[in-house]
């Protein structure tokens, strides 16, 4: 019965999404929530996390899948998991932590101990389960999951394509995301997190929404030097939006910087001139300090993938459901394992800056989506416009559909794969 | 323990007059209560120490707080434009250690903002390292260590 009101929901849920426009009530209606979280979130490849947040033999990180508490770990030959976080008993969490190391995860109400790879391997009293079931048969469910170039998503959808087919077009520009190592492997060195009281959908627009910029973040850009300034004063640049197919797309706000590898004799820019002459005193090479500091600013451009997860510029920024109208989400600021420790931490002083709950630029982000919410409410009907730039495409040397930098491309690309699963009739 | 009743109340006396500064966005005389040096820090992970190399909700060397000030006080920003305002309640002040040129204070603070028609309440341990100087304490460091830190904070557009 539920499923069956989850589909006529999607479906009507579908039926909002037009080709320029979103009907406002997707924002708001709790039943078309809760038939996203089945025809969404688990009907697709969702972002987990990146390797490196889980290192070594035992390292554990909790994460979500739409609502779904799971928990990705590393076991003991190093393989990755990705764990229902509920016990096979009676359904408690045998995790609590954001992350840590462990060799085992215990259920806290009856003791059962299960392994990094989710295998029941021990229970108090097991004798009176002798004839009721195998071990074997009991372990923490485990999600089919996969990685590319270190970024782990899982699926509940067990027939889905292979990740790398999903990702299609977006697999280039996860190469040059990750780029921002300076030459050393990317590394997960801290995150933000916060929540806004708003649907995790505004949120997925965002950072495919150039437009904002200038407004949104002018208290950002004012506490620039000149320079920097000018490189962030991108709107009539000659930057892009590309929908890169099943509802990824990439802003390139900067085309100088969407390459980190090339113009790398390009002189240091002022701002990164103390960040240069500390490497230096750690005893880095010139051509290395050139390729660090060019990949200290980050990357130009975000990468949306869709539904959850956005490379967005020098950082991970992870959206999850939490309700219609609350939504967590994490920033993650990245930077090189091994890496110079001047570079580490003039990266991490970057993301501080802007990101974060305290940062120059995401708490008035939150403050215009959180007025979208309230805003939205507004009115028995109405919607809301995705149509900028709609006349005014190109093709891309991929033979993608682009706009201008500051054109709704990407969020038209998410609303149409949005609208795709919410009006599938597949089974999962 | 050793009670020392004239540093206690030298001590409140300024952390009072600081809180008082924050709540009334006094920031330019807020500026002026730090040492050159000093560092204001809003930690994201509770259990972390090595703050410089580590991701921070704030970590705002002095340049840093004079960009935060402004930003609050410039009219850019929307969401500071929409804090209606903030009171902060400070207590359980305890002299931590206390030499000739330094005194480290630790304290219990919850500040309320009332957001968007919404209270948000925000408690906190608060770490100070002052420096004695010829005209009263300077902060070298001040470490706000806010328990929303282990879950999920709102947007934060002001100081702690």
């Amino acid at each position: 019965m539920l499923e069956e009101n989850n589909l006529s929901t999607a479906c009507r849920a579908a039926s909002m999404v037009e080709e320029g426009r979103i009907h406002k009530q997707l924002y708001s209606d709790e039943a078309i929530f809760e038939a996203e979280l089945d025809k969404v979130f688990n009907s697709t490849w969702v972002f987990i996390g990146h390797e490196s947040e889980v290192p070594e033999a035992g390292s554990y990180k909790t994460a979500w899948v739409g609502r779904q508490p799971v928990i990705l770990s590393r076991d003991r030959k190093l393989q990755l998991h990705v764990l229902e976080n509920r016990c096979r008993h009676r359904g408690a969490t045998v995790c609590e932590k954001r992350k840590g190391k462990s060799k085992s995860f215990t259920c806290p109400y009856h003791g059962w101990g299960y392994g990094l790879d989710g295998s029941l391997r021990g229970l108090p009293k097991e004798e009176e389960y002798k004839g009721v079931f195998a071990k074997s048969d009991m372990s923490l469910v485990n999600l089919r999951h996969e990685t590319y170039n270190g970024l782990v998503f899982a699926t509940y959808k067990k027939d889905i394509e292979p990740l790398e087919d999903f990702l299609g077009g977006a697999k280039k520009w996860i190469d040059l995301f990750v780029k921002q190592g300076g030459g050393y492997p990317l590394k997960v060195l801290g995150e933000h997190r916060f929540n806004f009281p708003g649907n995790w959908k505004i949120q997925l627009e965002n950072t495919t929404d150039a437009y904002h910029f200038p407004i949104v973040h002018k208290s950002f850009i004012s506490s620039l030097d000149d320079q920097t300034a000018d490189i962030f004063d991108f709107l009539d640049g000659e930057g892009f939006v590309e929908d890169l197919g099943n509802g990824h797309s990439v802003m390139v706000m900067i085309p100088e910087l969407t390459d980190l590898e090339e113009n790398l004799d390009e002189p240091i820019p002022e701002r990164f001139q103390k960040l240069a002459e500390e490497l230096r005193q750690e005893g880095v090479a010139e051509p290395e300090v050139k390729r660090l500091v060019r990949a200290a600013h980050g990357t130009g451009f975000n990468l949306n993938l869709f539904p959850n997860v956005s490379c967005s510029m020098a950082f991970f920024r992870v959206l999850r459901p939490v309700s219609v109208s609350e939504t967590a989400i994490h920033h993650v600021a990245l930077g090189g394992e091994g890496a110079p420790e001047a570079f580490n931490r003039k990266r991490i002083r970057l993301h501080e800056h802007f990101q974060g709950p305290m940062g120059f630029g995401t708490p008035d982000d939150g403050e215009a989506w959180e007025r979208v919410q309230k805003g939205s409410i507004a009115g028995p009907d109405g919607w809301i416009m995705v149509n900028r730039g709609i006349k005014n495409l190109h093709q891309s040397p991929d033979n993608n559909p682009a706009g201008e930098v500051c054109s709704e491309t990407g969020m038209r690309a998410a609303y149409q794969q949005y609208k795709k699963m919410m009006s599938s009739t597949e089974d999962k | 323990m050793q009670s020392d009743t004239q540093l206690l109340i030298s001590v409140s006396e300024f952390l009072w007059y600081e809180a008082d500064l924050l709540d009334h966005k006094s920031y330019q005389e807020w500026l002026q209560l730090w040492t050159k040096t000093g560092f204001y820090i809003v930690p994201a992970e509770l259990d972390e120490t090595d703050y410089l190399n580590s991701v921070n909700l704030a970590m705002d060397d002095d340049e840093m707080r004079q960009l935060r000030v402004k930003r609050l006080e410039n009219g850019e920003s929307v969401s500071a434009a929409s804090v209606s305002g903030t009171i902060r309640m400070i207590s359980r002040i305890r002299i931590v250690e206390s030499s000739d040129d330094q005194v480290k204070v630790r304290l219990a603070m919850t500040l309320n903002e009332m957001r968007h028609g919404v209270l948000v309440t925000y408690p906190a341990e608060v770490e100070y390292t002052l420096n004695r100087s010829a005209d009263g304490f300077k902060i070298e460091q001040k470490v706000v260590k806010l328990l929303h830190t282990e879950s999920y904070l709102r947007t934060v557009s002001f100081i702690f």
